[in-house]
């Protein structure tokens, strides 16, 4: 009996299964689509950061009906089902398929078969571990240089010594190994002390026990360098609990990634010191390579690196927040 | 000495000891406590330990519930982390209102909490009912939540991310003024005295442990076991929703994928580090307790010595291994035979 009730709800969470994909990826309509450009959209979980939320938000703002597009999205933190997702697309027949793929492995049969069909496969935001000829375009962020250019900020600032807390984010991930690496390459270049280097996961709670610890120890530190706003939200709370002073002309320096507009705002007031962009709007630039292709051309490169900013406290302005903020 | 081996809390009172020794050893300063005052001039004590008892809180409220799961239901709930998100984003939603950075509360936190609670408990009596009635493999019930809890919290709140800008909301989370140590101590030791109270006077206890060792015994002999199972899993929502307030007020906002992230693991570590069976049955609640902050003493311990990012999931297992094996019913029973042992040839020699 137990068996029996459990199979019976097993095959019911199966049927939900299929029906929730289905929802996700719309069966193409008969035809008759007004000559609108097909696109199938295959991005991570919108839920999964700030980033995500603002580049899906972009993405669906972008390829409407009334910009001449039939988009489909389809959306997964997993591998495999980003490929089902991709395999459907390329039955339905989608003219595009974008994609920012979960895992940089696996994707060469699924892009052969889409080549074999006549759909141009546009990466964006993260790159794949495949032929480049299986792909039309990449549209991503240079995680390096993000780094570099954060380093290159906290260079400009000429401290007399430096003692950075170094809160990671997921190890492995392309946005740690970029970010990270820039701080590493100075630390060994410049001599600069890194008191302390954990991984917090993206976690602002975890970042907040890092930097509780260090302060339990009584190590001095004079920087905070948190790969994202969320872990240094996390090392601010740590701080503003022990009194030690943070933001413009204070005791310690704190550096963020990823632009949340909450962030920007904290910059504004002072109370970090800088933020470096991590660009989710690839919209235009992927509009730019659709017309290029419609056009009957190749895009002029195949690697698209979009331009990415920092911000700096002192120079700011209400309008960067509004504009850059996600 | 077999005696005290066979004791329940003698495993995460044996873990404490081990986990204090060795910084004792290490690094004596981690005992020092000091007082000072935080960017708003209020006192707050601070040191490790202050660390460990705020952290820890959370984590012991969450063993309260798990360890009346799992005596009753024989079985783990695995959703507690996708609930603290849900039952957080109501919580910021309450209090938030259309505004996402409403500069003033557009509740009173009390209502929003209670709302909060009430939410939980309606997710605990999903999985209870699932679990009780249709008599799905706990795991299994709670997989559900588990895989679809985040995305809820995500759409309650329309996949914003609200602050709350006011400061009396980050009291659960931090130190009301005044008061030198950390209020997420606090309301564990209230959820502690509660559930103690409870136990002693209610029979809930006994009526658990009943239904865990002999679901058919226990109906034999007049009680509803599904009921029992049932209320198990809405009190583990409860404390769900409390641990999910202090969650969301140590930052006054929410980040749905990783709140709480991996938090049911700690809490079942917690219940299995204080000996208690995870078939169910028979329970011990203070050592599941105290297991919560070892737990914690443990990470803690592994944050101050700075062991390396990328491996230190890996020193945890190891000692969560040794702490496992060593308090497996066979291990003691070995090593309590062979203290016996000892001891005898001690006194045949003497004689």
């Amino acid at each position: 009996m137990k068996k029996k009730v459990l199979a019976v709800v097993m095959a019911a969470a199966m049927v939900l299964g299929l029906t929730a994909c289905g929802g996700a990826a719309p069966a193409a309509d008969g035809g008759g689509d007004g000559g609108l450009i097909k696109i199938g959209i295959i991005n991570n979980d919108p839920n999964e950061s700030g980033y995500r939320t603002a580049n899906d938000k972009d993405l669906k703002a972008t390829f409407t009906e009334a910009n001449g597009f039939q988009a489909s999205f389809a959306y997964s933190l997993k591998n495999d089902e980003q490929i089902t997702a991709a395999q459907k697309f390329i039955q339905d027949g989608v003219d595009y398929l974008l994609l920012s793929a979960a895992d940089t492995a696996g994707w060469d049969s699924v892009l052969k078969d889409a080549q074999a069909a006549g759909i141009h496969v546009i990466l964006f935001d993260r790159t794949i571990d495949a032929d480049p000829s299986l792909y039309s375009a990449s549209i991503v962020s240079d995680m390096d240089k993000e780094g570099e250019t954060a380093v290159n900020w906290l260079k400009g600032q000429n401290l007399s010594e430096y003692n950075i807390i170094h809160i990671q984010g997921v190890m492995g991930s392309a946005a740690q190994k970029g970010r990270s690496g820039a701080v590493d390459a100075a630390a060994a270049s410049d001599g600069w002390n890194i008191v302390t280097q954990q991984t917090a996961e993206w976690n602002a709670e975890k970042a907040q026990q890092i930097v509780q610890s260090v302060i339990d120890a009584g190590t001095p530190f004079n920087v905070i360098y948190a790969e994202n706003d969320d872990m240094a939200k996390g090392a601010v709370a740590a701080l503003d609990k022990a009194n030690i002073s943070h933001g413009v002309g204070k005791d310690v320096i704190v550096m963020g990634f990823d632009c949340n507009k909450w962030a920007l705002q904290e910059l504004l007031d002072q109370n970090w010191n800088y933020d470096g962009q991590c660009n989710p709007f690839q919209s235009q630039y992927i509009l730019d390579v659709i017309k290029t292709l419609e056009s009957g051309q190749e895009p002029a490169q195949k690697t698209i690196i979009m331009d990415e900013k920092g911000f700096d406290a002192t120079t700011i302005t209400a309008d960067d927040v509004n504009n850059y903020g996600i | 000495m077999s005696k005290i081996l066979k004791n329940q809390i003698f495993i995460p009172i044996a873990a404490l000891l081990l986990l204090a020794v060795f910084n004792l050893i290490m690094d004596p300063s981690f005992f020092k406590i000091t007082l000072g005052y935080n960017s708003a001039g209020d006192p707050v004590l601070s040191g490790y330990l202050m660390t460990i008892l705020d952290y820890g809180s959370e984590l012991a409220i969450l063993a309260i519930g798990m360890t009346l799961v799992t005596a009753a239901s024989g079985g783990q709930d695995i959703s507690v982390g996708a609930a603290i998100a849900i039952s957080g984003s109501v919580v910021l939603r309450v209090l938030c209102g259309r505004d996402h950075h409403a500069e003033t509360m557009q509740a009173p936190i009390i209502v929003a909490f209670l709302i909060s609670c009430v939410v939980a408990m309606i997710f605990g009596a999903f999985n209870g009912t699932l679990v009780a009635f249709f008599k799905i493999q706990p795991m299994v019930a709670t997989l559900i939540l588990f895989t679809a809890g985040r995305s809820i919290a995500a759409w309650i709140n329309n996949n914003e991310l609200p602050i709350v800008n006011e400061v009396r909301f980050s009291y659960f989370g931090g130190f009301i003024p005044g008061i030198p140590i950390p209020t997420p101590f606090f309301i564990a030791a209230a959820c502690v005295i509660v559930i103690f109270l409870v136990l002693k006077f209610t029979n809930l206890g006994l009526y658990t442990q009943t239904v865990g060792i002999n679901e058919n015994a226990s109906r034999l002999n007049g009680l509803n076991p599904e009921f029992i199972k049932f209320l198990a899993f809405v009190i583990l929502g409860l404390c769900v929703a409390v641990a999910a307030l202090i969650k969301v007020s140590r930052l006054s906002t929410i980040n749905y994928s990783v709140i709480a992230k991996d938090i049911e693991m700690d809490a079942i570590l917690a219940v299995a580090l204080g000996g208690n069976a995870l078939s169910g049955g028979k329970f011990n609640m203070t050592a599941s307790i105290l297991g919560a902050y070892v737990i914690q003493f443990l990470t803690t311990t592994l944050y101050k010595f700075n062991v390396p990012a990328d491996a230190l999931p890996a020193y945890k297992a190891v000692v969560v291994i040794l702490l496992v094996v060593f308090s497996a019913p066979v291990v003691r029973d070995f090593i309590s035979a062979q203290w016996k042992r000892l001891t005898k040839k001690g006194v045949t020699e003497n004689a």
